[in-house]
């Protein structure tokens, strides 16, 4: 393995990866860009490694924001992430990345520097959609909930007790807002798009049990309406919010949760294929180009990235699951200095979890492209209980309240395209019988706070392909 | 060998020192079926994923009798099972409610706040190791401690020790296998046994009504949360389970630990030097000698296919763990025992929804005990190896231990 050879240009034949490699930068330096910086320790490449991170500190685990901090458990800035080994490493933390020169093979950072590389991984995630009205989302009282910054400032405002909190979208980060509220006494209205919470990512069957579930908590939950409008004080404090049905909510604190952004600008005009759906890749985490060539330098990982799945008729997915990042990472990592032949493709089954309300969520495989759900185990009246997504007659996902540890099984099924809907017989069957239902999913087109998992393109064996021509 | 006696085997008190070989014999056949109908599976894989399959029942009531099987150690009409004999949603109910007042999310720091009293009994109890030299760990110390720390977690007066422990011994004789052998009378003695000491915890449970402390029992009849109180038969019924399974595995943990331990003199060497290990080594120990060898209680609720064999409906499935534990598919040099193995996912404690209910307990009582023996015991030696063991192949461990010492540090 080559040292670092400066100002050389690495030859990038498939089947020389590795042999001639000097330079890694790592443009993002949260989770997946960590995760892949020990990697490519591990894996024995011993060039320099750049990381560039547009926040100041180190990586640190997010999931945590929206549960243990925001109770007051777990203080904001101490949920830094623990490091796997040593990673000897150039770190350019607060310095975001403005620009990728392809040919040059350069980055340029918002100081104007630019830094060269012989492999860039692009792992920039993403970041909170904010309140379209930029003025009202100056308010004091107005957050969004995705850096340990924010959830500073919002446990300092919900230390100080305010009257009520409003909570624009209800998705999982929105939910877990309502539910960190709840169990602090709060006072929460939930203003939600859609008929119910949850019901992008897992449909409005179980959407309704979410409902439920945030109803019997105290929250004053409002479906089927939107936010029109902030309304402050004299002094710019928060004070009032107004609705699409007309009425108001006075709030001292509002949460924006409406979904995420992909962190692609910087690439705009780089001939990558990135846009807001993410920075199209291959399966073995590969750029794809502006014309759907692979290129042989650039990898991506994480929630930046969307990526062909076999298990998922090589449909693109975007997940924004803290399980992908690790593994996505690691597999981007072991590519960028292995030869074409040892390249692994990135298979992870998508999975995520939640704690709401007093109740573990956890999913495998891709709810949103159920057409139908039946529930195996359990009731979901109890709030209790295992929901399986058929599409076109096999298993595609399955969801689980309280009932975690169950769901290895089922990931089983789906990667096994067992038939749906599944006819054995199981502990703690449905007093009802199991008559599949539909899934419920809304429309994909209409704007919502974002079902975690993105199925964008079309499969390739359905050749139904349409010409959309592009808004002007 | 043929597989259909590899269990007979197994069970064979005379293999009781190292059934390790005919371990690794069964997992040459992933599902092995034995001619009394009983179908063994002992490779890690097959294993992990039937503790996680909806299909595989832990209610006895679903066996199908003409699908074989011994006779199972029934448990007493009167008394309702235990949750570790149901299924969801009992099982889950019942667990929900005992663990309230044992671990997260509502009671987080029990276990952690004993540690300080754990340590002081391990303390106690070495103090009095005889000063002739000669000790036997299991009587002197890997029985007593977990004994004396599940009857404080529990409420259990310590002075009563003698008159439970004859019952326990008789319950723990009623869930032994043996092949050939008329179990009845056995299982009589177990549940007369079940009985009397329900009753006996039945009126130790309504002193605690009458003055609650800050233990278990008294949380259990005096705490009302979410699912309501715990009715009385189930508190009863859970007691035993507790107080049997809180004392019947933890002493084999400790004891296989020292053990492995003496017959790796290197790693206690480390332990003694850096006492930060036993963590890990714990954890490896649960792999390497698990205290619950094996799980004879499933069966299937439907015809399922296991590594390309049908298991039909209603047939008894037993689970190795501890031949899975064993399994080069999944563990690099299986037999060796390496405090530093990464990635050490062991079935040591089971998986899935009847994953032990007292790990956290467990853990920290073998990490006290051998780290603590590690660094009193000058120059220990094992008098006899293998040492006798006890007869349940089930709940695997030597019956006594003896060892010298040379001297018995502060």
């Amino acid at each position: 393995m080559a040292g670092r050879v400066a100002g050389r240009v690495a030859g990038t034949v498939a089947g020389m990866a590795g042999d001639d490699i000097g330079r890694i930068v790592v443009v993002g330096a949260s989770l997946a860009g960590l995760r892949a910086a020990e990697k490519l320790r591990q894996e024995g490449f011993t060039g320099t490694i750049t990381m560039i991170g547009d926040e100041p500190q180190e990586a640190y685990d997010r999931p945590p924001l929206s549960k243990q901090v925001l109770i007051g458990r777990v203080p904001p800035d101490s949920t830094a992430l623990p490091w796997r080994c040593a990673v000897d490493a150039e770190w350019r933390l607060g310095t975001p990345a403005t620009g990728l020169d392809l040919e040059g093979r350069k980055v340029r950072l918002a100081d104007g520097e630019e830094v060269p590389f012989d492999r860039l991984l692009i792992a920039t995630g993403t970041r909170a959609r904010p309140w379209a009205k930029e003025v009202e989302a100056e308010l004091d009282g107005v957050f969004v909930l995705r850096t340990s910054g924010d959830a500073a400032g919002l446990s300092r405002k919900l230390n100080a007790g305010p009257r009520r909190v409003l909570v624009v979208g209800a998705g999982f980060t929105g939910s877990e807002i309502a539910s960190a509220c709840r169990e602090r006494g709060l006072e929460v209205t939930v203003v939600e798009r859609g008929p119910a919470p949850l019901v992008g990512a897992l449909g409005g069957v179980i959407g309704g049990v979410a409902a439920e579930l945030q109803r019997a908590h105290g929250v004053d939950l409002r479906g089927g309406l939107t936010l029109t409008a902030l309304e402050g004080d004299q002094a710019g404090r928060l004070r009032r919010a107004h609705l699409s049905d007309g009425g108001t909510v006075d709030a001292d604190v509002a949460v924006i949760a409406l979904g995420a952004l992909r962190n692609t600008e910087w690439l705009a005009g780089s001939g990558l294929a990135a846009g807001p759906r993410g920075v199209a890749c291959d399966a073995g985490c590969r750029a794809f180009d502006v014309n759907g060539l692979v290129t042989e330098d650039i990898f991506v990982a994480g929630d930046v990235a969307r990526a062909p799945h076999p298990l998922f008729g090589y449909r693109f997915l975007s997940l924004e699951h803290w399980g992908n990042a690790v593994e996505q990472a690691e597999i981007a990592a072991h590519n960028m200095v292995s030869p074409g032949p040892r390249r692994r493709p990135h298979l992870w089954v998508p999975a995520f979890w939640s704690a709401q309300f007093g109740v573990n969520i956890k999913s495998v495989g891709v709810p949103p492209m159920g057409e139908e759900l039946v529930v195996t185990q359990g009731a979901l009246s109890e709030h209790r209980f295992v929901a399986v997504y058929g599409f076109q007659g096999r298993v595609i996902a399955a969801v689980g309240f309280d009932q975690g540890r169950w769901l290895e099984f089922y990931q089983g099924l789906i990667e096994s395209a067992a038939p749906f809907p599944p006819e054995f017989a199981t502990v703690d069957r449905p007093p009802d019988g199991r008559r599949p239902v539909p899934a419920d999913f809304p429309d994909p087109s209409l704007p919502s706070h974002g079902p975690t998992v993105t199925v964008s393109g079309y499969a390739p064996n359905e050749r139904r392909v349409t010409f959309t021509p592009a808004r002007p | 060998m043929s597989s259909d006696t590899l269990v007979r085997q197994i069970l064979d008190y005379g293999n009781r020192a190292d059934p390790y070989p005919l371990y690794a014999e069964l997992r040459r056949t992933p599902v092995a079926r034995q001619q009394d109908g009983v179908y063994a599976v002992g490779t890690y894989w097959e294993v992990q994923r039937l503790l996680h399959d909806p299909r595989i029942s832990s209610d006895a009531r679903n066996r199908d009798p003409r699908a074989g099987g011994p006779p199972l150690p029934q448990e007493d009409d009167r008394l309702p099972p235990s949750f570790i004999r149901l299924d969801p949603p009992e099982h889950d109910r019942l667990r929900r409610m005992v663990n309230r007042p044992f671990g997260p999310p509502h009671s987080p720091r029990r276990i952690h706040d004993m540690r300080g009293e754990l340590s002081r009994i391990v303390t106690g109890l070495i103090d009095r190791f005889p000063g002739n030299g000669h000790v036997d760990i299991v009587d002197d110390l890997a029985y007593p401690f977990p004994v004396t720390v599940i009857c404080k977690v529990l409420g259990v007066p310590h002075e009563d020790e003698p008159r439970f422990h004859r019952w326990a011994q008789a319950i723990v004789a009623g869930l032994d296998i043996k092949p050939g052998e008329d179990p009845e009378e056995r299982i009589r003695v177990a549940q007369a046994a079940r009985m009397e000491l329900g009753s006996y915890l039945n009126d130790l449970i309504e002193e605690h009504r009458r003055a609650p402390g800050d233990d278990m029992f008294s949380a259990l009849v005096t705490d009302t949360g979410p699912d309501g109180r715990l009715p009385a038969i189930d508190l009863v019924v859970t007691g035993v389970l507790l107080l049997i399974a809180g004392h019947e595995t933890t002493v084999n943990l400790i004891a296989n630990g020292m053990l492995t331990l003496l017959r790796n003199p290197v790693q206690l060497k480390r332990l003694r030097e850096e006492p930060g290990l036993v963590v890990p080594l714990v954890e490896e120990l649960l792999r390497f000698e698990p205290p619950v060898q094996f799980v004879p209680s499933r069966t299937c609720l439907d015809d399922i296919e296991v590594a390309g064999t049908v298991i039909p409906k209603g047939a008894p499935i037993w689970l190795f763990l501890a031949a899975g534990n064993r399994d080069p598919e999944r563990f690099q040099r299986p037999d060796v025992f390496d405090p530093e193995r990464r990635d050490n996912q062991h079935l040591g404690f089971g998986s899935g929804i009847h994953y032990c209910f007292g790990a956290p307990l467990a853990r920290l009582e073998a990490q006290l005990a051998l780290t603590e023996l590690a660094r009193r015991l000058g120059d220990p030696q094992l008098v006899t190896d293998p040492p006798p063991y006890r007869t349940n192949p089930v709940l695997r461990g030597p019956r006594h231990l003896p060892v010298t010492f040379a001297d018995l540090m502060d």
